[in-house]
């Protein structure tokens, strides 16, 4: 057993979860299952191996750049408004689920 | 199944629109020959658009034929979450007129389409298959959907889709699962399985779906249609709802090859919202499908005929490439000996990334908030706690818990690192070949119910689509016969980055002789 319930209840603080009991004990049978499963990876020597976050930096760009240089068609003129016009107030506040019509209404932050 | 279109915000826009029944009434007046009585659901995306554009039927009547279509299948199939009415009719009637004032109608003018629901929509509701989103109305259009609006595309609706796209069999959404169109106790495939099922039941001619870790292969493969993945950075993100930013991809489930060659020249291209869009040439994808196959050299890895394959698929396949080498194709084994790592690198790296992503849900400014808390972390917690669903719940916490201090190098490094193997394994082998043949999935559709309780289980399904995810290379699956319980099976091509033409290209020529 890798991860024990205190190890999903301190990763469940961290992503902001609060799991039910019953939650918490599948999560710990859930999670030791697949990471004995990816532990394959360590089969691998990967010392020499540099990490690949992203491929878009080795294909679809001028190979022969470097650094920013490399993606210099993705920059472009600083446009005060931006490419696409800010929202209207009233527009960014219909989906939110509680406003006073001008701010995003929340309980209260400090709580002690 | 209720129009969820938001009336309101679209009020404005009508002004000036001929009604759409005065519209109805006088097509239906002067076109009352043969073509009436035809099939509208089963047209290719030119049949559909030269049919309105010589006016031998409307846009308005395909797109009541498609809603027509769901009406009377969807209830059992489940394929779509939202119809977008308001809006289809509205595209459609500005077809028609451009139809009835002679103007040459764009690429698929009047084309009905669907549009999986982690796409977002300007006024219509988007939800990604979960809870949490369930009353999302977006504020904008996800760029592929806008460049197939601009494009005549008329929008059905929004197709349903494991929450979040996480899951191989749809079962995952938060909403109602799909049903294979081909055996209704199967599984579609995941998770763009309503996107899937769709096209497969001919209430879309077309659909857009997401593939992250075979999304769109596997879910065609298992309705039997042509889906498309394109390379990385050849179809904007901008508007798809995030899951594992590295990794997802925009691209077409489509009845033809043609047809979702066509749909991916309409949506491919630079676009300044999305800085990873690759600013590249878009091929006219179109007129490359008629080139010669023959000559090509097509790689074929053991390592994707192991265990777990099962026999009838593997016959199928063997049997397609078969047919391929007949076409004057070359056969050349390769070898990518990396494979079997894939699944656990893509469960690290895409887990990693979610649980990134998904850290926006909060319950502030739109989404899901739990109701009668009394603080701002409980409202947090608590909020995605009843919004997420299990799937999504168990890949936040994989991809947390490989980021978290002590574990980041043990997992998500090493998988990072692991990705640059399986990405060296294509860059080899290419190098001998112009294209991969694979099969698109180890079995034909499965049960509903039969993997859903064994996380790993399901994960296996998606054994032979990762890897192009991981790699950012494109991957077509195409429809190679049935097994003799009648479920299709799908042949996968992969191919060289940005080279898109060429596994089209041997797809089409493929789909021609089967």
């Amino acid at each position: 057993m890798k991860v024990t319930e205190k190890d999903v209840a301190y990763v469940a603080g961290l992503a902001n979860l609060e799991l039910t009991p019953e939650e918490q004990a599948g999560m710990v049978r859930d999670l030791n299952s697949i990471l004995q499963y990816v532990d394959r990876l360590n089969e691998l020597d990967t010392s020499s191996v540099a990490p690949m976050a992203q491929v878009s930096d080795r294909y679809g760009v001028d190979g022969s750049k470097q650094g920013t240089e490399r993606f210099s068609y993705a920059s472009r003129e600083d446009i005060p408004e931006g490419l696409r016009k800010s929202l209207p107030r009233e527009e960014a506040l219909a989906n939110a689920p509680d406003s006073d019509g001008v701010f995003f209404k929340v309980p209260k932050v400090i709580e002690r | 199944m209720k129009d969820e279109v938001n009336k309101d915000k679209r009020e404005g826009q009508k002004s000036g629109r001929r009604t759409i029944d005065s519209v109805w009434l006088s097509f239906r007046v002067l076109n009352s020959d043969h073509f009436l009585s035809m099939d509208l659901t089963s047209l290719t995306i030119d049949a559909a658009r030269s049919g309105v554009q010589e006016r031998r039927t409307s846009a308005l009547a395909l797109a009541e034929a498609h809603y027509a279509r769901i009406q009377k299948e969807d209830g059992q199939v489940g394929a779509f979450l939202t119809l977008s009415k308001e809006r289809a009719l509205e595209q459609a009637d500005r077809i028609d007129r451009m139809a009835a004032e002679g103007k040459p109608l764009p690429a698929l003018g009047g084309v009905p389409v669907g549009i999986k629901d982690v796409m977002v929509t300007r006024g219509v509701r988007t939800t990604a298959g979960s809870k949490i989103l369930a009353n999302y109305i977006p504020p904008y259009d996800c760029t592929a959907v806008a460049r197939l609006e601009a494009a005549g595309a008329v929008v059905l609706g929004k197709t349903n889709c494991d929450e979040f796209a996480m899951g191989s069999s749809n079962e995952n959404s938060a909403f109602h699962p799909v049903r294979n169109p081909c055996d209704l106790t199967r599984v579609p495939g995941g998770s763009s399985g309503g996107a899937a099922a769709a096209v497969a039941a001919d209430m879309a001619v077309v659909a857009l779906g997401s593939d992250t870790g075979g999304s769109i292969r596997q879910p065609a493969s298992f309705c039997g249609v042509v889906g498309l993945m394109p390379t990385y950075g050849r179809v904007s993100r901008n508007g798809l709802i995030a899951f594992a930013s590295s990794l997802d991809h925009i691209g077409p489930l489509a009845k033809t090859v043609k047809d979702a060659a066509s749909a991916l020249r309409t949506i491919a291209g630079r676009d300044p919202m999305d800085s990873t869009s690759a600013d590249l040439p878009v091929p006219d994808y179109v007129a490359e499908l008629d080139k010669p196959v023959r000559g090509l050299r097509l790689g074929v890895a053991k390592e994707y005929f192991g265990e777990g394959l099962d026999d009838e698929v593997r016959q199928a396949v063997v049997a397609a490439i078969d047919e391929l080498k007949h076409l004057g194709c070359e056969i050349v084994p390769v070898s990518l000996p990396h494979t079997p790592y894939a699944i656990p690198t893509y469960y690290l790296v895409a887990t990693a990334e979610a649980s990134s992503n998904l850290a926006r849900y909060d319950g502030v400014r739109y989404g899901y908030r739990a109701p009668g808390v009394k603080s701002l972390s409980e409202m947090y917690r608590r909020s995605r706690d009843e919004g997420f669903g299990t799937e999504v719940k168990r890949r936040i916490m994989l991809g947390t818990y490989a980021l978290s201090a002590g574990y980041y190098d043990a997992y998500y490094l090493k998988a990072q690192k692991v990705r640059t193997l399986l990405v060296r394994d294509f860059e080899e082998a290419f190098t001998k070949v112009d294209a991969i043949v694979t099969p698109t999935s180890p079995t034909a559709a499965f049960r509903l119910g039969e993997k859903s309780n064994d996380p790993l289980a399901m994960y296996l399904a998606d054994v032979y689509t990762v890897t192009a995810d991981l790699a950012g290379i494109p991957g077509i699956s195409v429809p190679c016969g049935e097994t003799k319980e009648k479920l299709p099976i799908g042949l996968q091509i992969l191919g060289r980055h940005f080279d898109e033409a060429t596994i089209l290209r041997v797809a089409h020529a493929y789909e021609q002789a089967a």
